[in-house]
């Protein structure tokens, strides 16, 4: 089992003829990705990978039956590329893009509460489920299937983690990397709810870092809602205040809020033991099942 | 990117905000030339990118000519918390009975624009936030609509404000805000909002910050100067384009991925090292900026030596192995030891092609992290 996407999930990718579009949807479907078509205004009638590209994501989701988006368009037009996919017949987009203006996120988030729909990012590596599917841009080998799911703000991070945990034969039902901007669609609260409806999902490992207060919420939710084991990791305990550390997230405000000792401390409340190290996050998993 | 005040007050103005006149300067006669032109008494303000000016010594008021030469002397020139101060805004000064804040910015956590009155303005509102939270009316605004007038209005009527400007003020909130939308401001801010004895409202400061990622469709505001950063190497690091924090340790940092790097930073301060510096060379990065990265942290003379940990999705290992050996080239021999860890995408490819003679390399993040620790003169 896994959770959003599997070997079913039939993918259009938006900006496939884009530099970034085109190798990552090949990427994607060497991995064994479901990848049914491509959305470009003004390319449909092409053919990429040898896969169909279609001028709207609606005009390809209805021809080829996809039910999931990848947003691989430039920051500029991305957030109409999401308004579209969201009026769309999919249920899940995938948002890579990085550098989309916070206020065009804001009504993106807006339409996107009006839908049932999931999306994904922005400005995140995507979401995988190991030797079925992956909807991104994560290097698929580094990641096993197994009874592990994983959330986190961090795609580098992401990896980091997978490694840690593939290195003891921990591997994973479905790993979501959910973005370091300050609005996402996706928090933790609805990946760790999705993973704890999952049957297959036996611990998850969350990975949060400074700023924001969403680890502190995912924690409140553990602590009420979760049957589940979880395992944390925060990165950024040796930031300083004040400045930003690339996520735009990133940034200490210096009043204690969104500090990493806040987030460590709300979750070890909630009974989750954070790893001062990925390897320690690993052990922790191992104990945990 | 933060506006200085005189510019964001040249936008203010624009949109019909009330402002104070004035002048920017940038030496003690052009201050008394400018001052003489609007009438004292005025306020001689330095414009750096500092908060809390005033306590710093940054602000002065002048009542004649004398005055206004010396407040130029002492402010032009000085060191305002590492900033060197090159210009003051030489404005009129506002006699004022009541100072009020308002302000808007993105509430990240209900993901909606969020617009604020004050009544307690003139004095730093974070600490208002903290220690009296109702002092501060709040409004969130639908984005995709904009904020309602009667928003406005309840916003001033919520914080108190005195009825025979509340009108007024509810104005300057619509405008400020209407300014935030339209000019892709992460913070517009007024603070203090000066009420006069005769009943006026005036933007008696302005801060705007603008979303960066936005500047694409600011093309004005994106061509306004922008003050160097305090720190040599900071401004290095913004000239080519790295997300670049300096701190105080001597373990050079340099990685992908602001989670990745952080972490590595974490680690470093785990095994009882320092760590020097932040440095993400982003994704996808190709083998000058790698160099271009190395050449950066051999720069900081604090640095003993660097950990490169590179966990490839996006960004490819064999690019970043060909940028280390440049780097080796370029310095024929490298000034500080640097341990490499490269994993993920194409990682074996670079492990081939990496001068691994010149380096130390290692393949776990917590190897490489305790190897550079040691390399930097071990455990503190």
């Amino acid at each position: 089992m896994s959770v959003l996407v599997d070997e079913d999930t039939r993918v259009v990718v938006q900006g496939i003829t884009g530099g970034e579009g085109e190798f990552h949807a090949g990427q994607m479907i060497e991995y064994g990705t479901n990848v049914v078509a491509g959305a470009v205004p003004g390319r449909g009638g092409e053919e990429v990978h040898g896969v169909p590209v279609y001028d709207t994501v609606s005009g390809a989701a209805e021809a080829e039956d996809a039910d999931a988006s990848v947003v691989l368009v430039p920051p500029a037009f991305a957030a109409d590329a999401l308004f579209e996919a969201l009026d769309s017949p999919v249920d899940l987009v995938v948002a890579i893009t990085e550098g989309i203006p916070t206020q065009d996120m804001s009504r993106v988030k807006k339409r996107l509460g009006e839908t049932d729909k999931h999306l994904v990012g922005p400005n995140c590596p995507g979401v995988i489920t190991p030797g079925e599917a992956k909807l991104g841009i994560l290097p698929g080998n580094i990641f096993s299937s197994g009874n592990v799911g994983l959330i986190s703000r961090s795609g580098t991070l992401t990896y980091q983690v997978v490694d840690n945990l593939t290195d003891r034969g921990l591997g994973q039902t479905t790993a979501i990397g959910i973005g370091g901007d300050p609005i996402i669609g996706t928090d933790f609260v609805e990946a760790l709810s999705l993973f704890e409806e999952d049957p297959a999902t036996e611990a998850v490992v969350m990975c949060g870092e400074i700023g924001g207060s969403d680890e502190e919420e995912a924690a409140r939710y553990i602590d009420e809602n979760m049957s589940t084991p979880v395992a944390g990791f925060i990165a950024g305990r040796t930031a300083p205040a004040g400045k930003r550390m690339g996520h735009a997230g990133a940034i200490v405000s210096g009043s204690g809020a969104g500090t990493a000792e806040s987030k460590i401390e709300a979750l070890s409340d909630a009974g989750v033991p954070v790893g001062d190290t990925p390897e320690e996050v690993a052990d922790n998993v191992e104990e945990l099942l | 990117m933060r506006l200085h005040e005189y510019q964001a007050k040249e936008v203010f103005a624009e949109a019909g905000m009330p402002t104070p006149d004035a002048t920017l300067a940038e030496s003690t006669d052009e201050v008394c030339e400018a001052a003489d032109a609007i009438g004292y008494p005025v306020a001689v303000k330095a414009q750096v990118h500092v908060g809390g000016r005033g306590k710093a010594g940054g602000i002065e008021l002048a009542e004649n000519e004398e005055e206004a030469r010396e407040a130029a002397d002492s402010i032009l020139g000085m060191d305002l918390k590492g900033y060197t101060v090159e210009s003051v805004l030489v404005e009129q000064a506002v006699d004022f009975v009541d100072e009020l804040y308002v302000g808007v910015t993105m509430d990240r956590g209900a993901g909606k624009p969020v617009a604020m009155v004050s009544s307690e303005g003139g004095v730093d509102i974070e600490s208002v936030a903290e220690e009296n939270p109702e002092a501060i009316a709040r409004e969130h605004i639908d984005p995709a609509f904009g904020m309602h007038h009667y928003q406005a209005r309840r916003a001033v009527y919520d914080a108190g404000v005195d009825r025979e400007v509340a009108s007024d003020v509810a104005g300057v909130l619509s405008t400020l805000f209407d300014l935030w939308e339209n000019r892709d401001a992460s913070e517009a801010e007024i603070n203090p909002l000066m009420i006069t004895g005769e009943g006026e409202v005036v933007a008696a400061d302005a801060v705007m910050n603008i979303d960066d990622d936005a500047l694409f469709r600011q093309p004005d505001l994106a061509e306004m100067e922008q003050e160097a950063a305090g720190d040599d190497l900071e401004a290095k690091a913004n000239e080519y384009g790295f997300d670049y924090v300096r701190l105080d340790g001597n373990v050079g940092i340099i990685g992908n991925g602001a989670g990745l790097v952080m972490t590595t930073l974490d680690l470093v301060d785990y095994y009882g090292g320092e760590p020097a510096n932040f440095l993400d060379i982003g994704g996808g990065a190709k083998a000058e900026r790698v160099a271009n990265a190395l050449d950066m942290v051999f720069s900081d003379e604090n640095v003993d030596s660097v950990v490169f940990n590179l966990f490839g999705g996006i960004t490819r290992g064999d690019e970043v192995a060909r940028g280390i050996n440049s780097a080796i080239e370029e310095f024929d021999d490298l000034p500080k030891p640097v341990v490499v860890r490269l994993a993920g995408t194409n990682a074996e490819e670079g492990m081939e092609i990496l001068n691994a003679d010149a380096l130390d390399v290692e393949q776990t993040l917590e190897g490489a992290v305790q190897k550079a620790v040691e390399q930097a003169g071990g455990a503190q």
